[in-house]
């Protein structure tokens, strides 16, 4: 099915299962322990081993030499096979990084070794009696250092958020200097780990030269392309498996070394191999958000129009690596006729940085909606008022291009309501509490509504029941809830007749879990199987299909009905289609839209910062399930907590490495640093997205949300901070006297 | 983790004996730290005592009206105990405001005052760290040093004790109580109990090869307002940035121990007469001396705000 005019009435309209709160379908399975993991599936093949992965303790230069004598001899001990074994294997499409083989060491922790035994210990301890020699050669691993060699760099996040390498409209630098009211700072964002509960793990299988693996994937199909191609055999020889993620935020999105080392693992072993990457290396072996330093310049008319805004952001990444779009946004949020974005790569030799959750908008909102904050003060505006004055309903770099929905201004004006921003004294520092300084904090969230080609099979039975395929995964999402209620609400039947078998790669290609398409894009490839299905079904039941109605079970035109599982017939009827999309998304600017009002304190001696409350006001199309859109939003806005309060990856800037590679080191909010939060999804459909009318909300839960805390925390102290995470090392010099 | 022999101790003296007989044994009670340093190979004992069958988990009054806690009472035991709620309220906070519900339930008294740095060059093998391979050098020196300890470091190791309960013990002076492999016992003040860690970091305590801890006894009780103030980056279940242990009287003298600052629970007696005058130079005197790095010189500041912070309240 081909999505190229914008969506009329469809079954979807009538909302008897979508749109509705249900529990997640998979929730039974999750909360008694027995939805099972990739590391988790004894039972898809027998005699499992263990692989544990050497990663290399150098940052730059070359493995010289690799002793596994004593390895190979420890107890239980089945194959090892180490980096010196093999030329540099191929390199997958998206991946930067070279995954393995060869002696060449490109950053820390690349991993340089597996070994395999009979049990997880005895392969542990084997690794480490691994003696490594190493030519060590200097690298370069501090991006401010490195900036001043920064090269202009046009990217696509691989999310859908892309810029130019630079990009004008009208005349900046001229409008910028004749501005009554200016704005000119830089700001930095720090390097960041998904930090996934359940780290990267694969059991990896080979029949002949038949490969299965059971993995935690986000893209299957990405996966299964590039690890053929990694590997040099045939796609069609390559099966991926995952059912189930133990969250991903993006660092799952493409091939890693875990499925690289259990497939090179089994081959070597002849028997299946099962490993995880210890959580160090899922710091330096995989991704991360790669650090920015980003320069916001602003100028405004003394009634708050902006007039001139430039957006510029430098990060580093690996030869051939891509710049952290962190500009992209600033091209579409607010007016301004003069406008400029521009990025910079510098090379570094720390490990990948890529894609994690609203790459390029979540840095890139931390640091402009700060800068809001910063010009509504100047302006003497309430910070609301100015970015409701700037609002913009079409694409400012291309006038004729309107939004497709854009309730910004809902957003802003709702949530100042419901958070009681008319409480806030706009004179920072005044709010006091006991020991605690007080403020509010607002900022917009934005996050583009990207669109994917994806397919399902749906297969009817005699029962009536429906069975759904796609390789759409589900990364606590919620991904099987929306999928089983598009169906239910397609065929007529009530959720409980609706089985979702997901994440197999021989099952139709999907849009997978990423760039918060997947709920929009995957439920819409359902609803074109399911078009196809309700034809098939009103053919063989003899009913003219566009006046067939699938209600309760039953098929129903004029007065004659019939059961829906009669059409199945002994062998089941099936359908299988795929959504894909026209060019309603270059017409139309599709976005989701949010106003972020965070309340902080902060300890007046220590400059400690609490959250107290969080409240996200979210325009998003049409939500499928409300209760799992909500758990989305929440945890994202937690996400943002930890971008703007503590998390950091730390850089040793002599030996290149992220120095807090364990949860010890690398701080993520805990319950206790989130009381209360509070979403609300403002009444929305928008035709122009799919048959769904629906969008994503994953990132956009995550996008503004740091913003809000640092203006929160301005307006609670009087220090301005623009260097995240605003720990309290970054103010206590600026704090009050404690008496 | 190495392959290792085990064997579960039936008394306290042939505890330390059998520790004294196996160079390379430890002890084991909570395991909380030593299996994670275990598993890294950042400990490799050839060989583990269980103590956990040994009947040292009751908290007894003494005779002269302290408490002694036995070394395997579980920190959750500890913090609840209404004898040191009441009386040793800065031990009680110290305890809550360390770990996790999980794991004060499992880690007991004595391991708390034995728990290693959480220096991540020490916990990273394929970096230099004089504490796990004595000689190597220390990575952490001129590294991302944030954590680190900003006073009575050296060029051997600036790495800090993790622990909150045992800089409330140090307010409290308590005392540790051991047993040596030939049976005989010793009492340690917890001064002396952890050592600064000049050339030899590596030798973290005034234990002697097999001595095992027994119990570690309290004074009878201080009276006063007792606080214990931790802060941190994250609400929970994150170590100390700094931590301030005070014991003050209505008088406005009191005790001051500081935790997240150096290689032991660092308290200065003979600064304690500045408390009266404010936190200022009562500060100034405890961490007279101090020499931060880059990274954490902003601990020397909130060592002095978090004491104004607490002689505030202590007043109020």
């Amino acid at each position: 099915m081909k999505f190229d005019t914008p969506a009329t009435n469809n079954p979807i309209d009538q909302l008897k299962i979508v749109g509705k709160p249900v529990d997640r379908i998979d929730g039974p399975r999750k909360t008694t322990g027995t939805a099972p993991y990739a590391y988790e599936r004894h039972d898809v093949a027998p005699n499992q081993a263990y692989g544990y992965v050497l990663g290399s303790g150098i940052a730059k230069g070359r493995v010289t030499a690799m002793d596994t004598a004593a390895a190979r001899a420890a107890p239980g001990v089945v194959a090892i096979v180490t980096t010196l074994d093999m030329p540099r294997l191929e390199k997958g499409a998206m991946n930067t990084a070279w995954l393995f083989g060869g002696p060449d060491i490109q950053h820390y922790h690349q991993v340089i070794a597996v070994v395999v035994a009979e049990t997880f210990e005895q392969a542990r301890d084997a690794t480490a009696m691994i003696r490594v020699s190493y030519a060590r050669e200097p690298g370069r691993f501090d991006l401010a250092a490195e900036a001043p060699n920064a090269q202009l760099a046009a990217a696509d996040s691989g999310e859908g958020s892309g810029a130019a390498h630079e990009e004008r409209t009208g005349d900046f630098e001229g409008a910028f200097a004749q501005a009554p009211v200016t704005l000119d700072a830089t700001y930095t964002t720090p390097d960041e780990s998904h930090a996934m509960m359940e780290p990267h793990s694969s059991i990896a299988a080979w029949e002949g030269d038949k490969l299965t693996v059971w993995t935690s994937n986000q893209m299957i199909a990405w996966g299964k392309r590039d690890l053929a191609k990694t590997l040099g055999i045939p796609a069609e020889n390559v099966r991926l498996d995952s059912p189930y993620v133990g969250g991903g935020f993006g660092g799952k999105l493409f091939l890693r070394a875990d499925a690289v080392l259990a497939a090179l693992g089994a081959r070597a072993a002849r028997r299946p191999v099962k490993l995880a990457l210890t959580r160090p290396l899922v710091a330096n072996n995989t991704t991360h958000r790669p650090a920015t330093i980003q320069r916001v310049r602003i100028g405004a008319e003394r009634d708050g129009r902006i007039t001139a805004i430039a957006h510029e952001s430098t990060s580093g990444d690996l030869p051939d690596g891509k710049p952290e779009t962190a500009v992209s946004q600033t091209k579409l949020l607010y007016a301004g006729a003069n406008r400029l974005t521009a990025m910079r790569l510098a090379v570094l030799d720390l490990p990948e940085g890529n894609a994690m959750r609203a790459p390029g908008e979540a840095p890139g909102l931390m640091v402009i909606e700060i800068a809001m904050d910063e010009m509504a003060e100047k302006l003497g505006m309430d910070p609301v008022e100015f970015r409701i004055v700037n609002d913009t309903q079409v694409d400012p770099e291309h006038p004729q291009r309107p939004f497709s929905q854009r309730q910004l201004i809902q957003c802003l004006r709702q949530g100042a309501e419901r958070f009681g921003w008319s409480r806030r004294n706009a004179t920072p520092g005044r709010r006091r509490e006991g020991n605690w300084l007080v403020g509010m904090g607002v900022a917009a969230g934005f996050r583009n509504n990207l669109v994917m080609k994806s397919g399902a099979r749906v297969r009817l039975d005699g029962s009536g029941g429906v069975t759904v395929e796609t390789d759409m995964t589900d990364i606590g999402t919620g991904s099987y809830t929306v999928i089983a209620q598009t169906a239910a609400e397609m065929m007529g039947v009530a959720l409980e007749k609706v089985t979702v078998r997901l994440g197999d790669s021989s099952f139709p290609v999907s849009a997978g879990s990423g760039g918060q398409w997947g709920g929009n894009s995957s439920t819409a490839g359902v609803y074109a199987a399911c078009v196809k299905l309700r034809e098939a079904v009103a053919q063989r039941l003899g009913f003219n299909s566009a006046e067939a109605e699938f209600t309760d079970g039953q098929v129903r035109a004029g007065n004659r009905s019939a059961p829906l599982g009669q059409a199945a017939g002994a062998d089941g009827l099936v359908a299988e289609d795929h959504i894909e999309y026209g060019d309603l998304g270059e017409r139309f600017q599709q976005s989701t839209f949010a106003g972020h009002f965070v309340e902080v304190a902060v300890d007046v001696a220590t400059g400690e910062t609490r959250v107290r409350r969080m409240l996200a006001v979210c325009a998003a199309g049409r939500i499928l399930n409300p209760k799992s859109a909500r758990s989305q939003v929440i945890g994202a806005m937690t996400m943002g907590v930890g971008a703007a309060l503590m998390e950091e990856l730390a850089v040793d800037k002599r030996h290149g490495f992220f120095v807090n590679h364990d949860l010890a080191g690398y701080e993520v909010p805990v319950h206790a640093d989130i009381p209360h939060q509070e979403v609300i999804f403002l009444d929305e459909v928008d035709p122009i997205s799919s048959p769904m009318k629906a969008k994503g909300v994953g990132e956009l839960g995550l996008c503004g949300v740091g913003a809000a805390i640092a203006n929160a925390m301005y307006n609670a102290t009087g220090v301005r901070l623009r260097d995240y995470p605003m720990t309290l090392d970054k103010m206590i010099d600026r704090l009050p006297e404690v008496a | 983790m190495k392959p290792f022999t085990y064997e579960r101790a039936r008394s306290p003296a042939e505890a330390a004996a059998a520790a004294a007989r196996q160079p390379g044994a430890k002890f084991i009670a909570g395991g909380t730290n030593l299996l994670d340093l275990m598993k890294l190979q950042i400990e490799a004992p050839a060989h583990l005592i269980d103590v956990n069958g040994l009947a040292l988990d009751k908290i007894e009054p003494m005779p002269e009206g302290g408490l002694r806690i036995g070394a395997l009472v579980r920190n959750t035991d500890l913090a609840a105990d209404q004898r040191v709620r009441r009386d040793y309220g800065v031990l009680s906070r110290a305890l809550l405001a360390g770990a996790s519900g999980q794991l004060r339930n499992k880690a007991t008294t004595a391991g708390n005052l034995l728990q290693r740095t959480r220096c991540p060059y020490f916990y990273d093998t394929a970096q230099p760290c004089n504490k796990r391979q004595p000689g190597s050098g220390c990575s952490a020196i001129g590294g991302v040093t944030r954590q680190h300890a900003v006073i009575g470091s050296s060029e051997a190791c600036i790495a800090t004790h993790p622990s909150d309960m045992a800089i409330a013990m140090r307010a409290l002076d308590a005392v540790v109580e051991t047993v040596k492999a030939d049976g005989a016992t010793r009492r340690i003040p917890i001064a002396e109990f952890h050592r600064l860690p000049g050339e030899t970091p590596h030798i973290e305590t005034s234990l002697e090869a097999g001595e095992f801890i027994t119990a570690v006894t309290l004074s009878p009780p201080l009276g006063g307002r007792q606080f214990y103030r931790k802060v941190r980056d994250r609400a929970s279940y994150a170590f100390a940035l700094v931590s301030v242990a005070a014991v003050m009287q209505r008088d406005g003298t009191g005790r001051v121990a500081l935790g997240g600052v150096a290689h032991k629970p660092w308290r200065v007696e003979a600064a304690e007469a500045e408390l009266p005058r404010g936190a200022k130079p009562a500060m100034a005197a405890i961490l007279d001396g101090a020499r931060p790095t880059d990274d954490n010189a902003f601990k020397v500041t909130l060592a002095e705000r978090t004491l104004a912070s607490v002689l505030a309240e202590a007043r109020g």
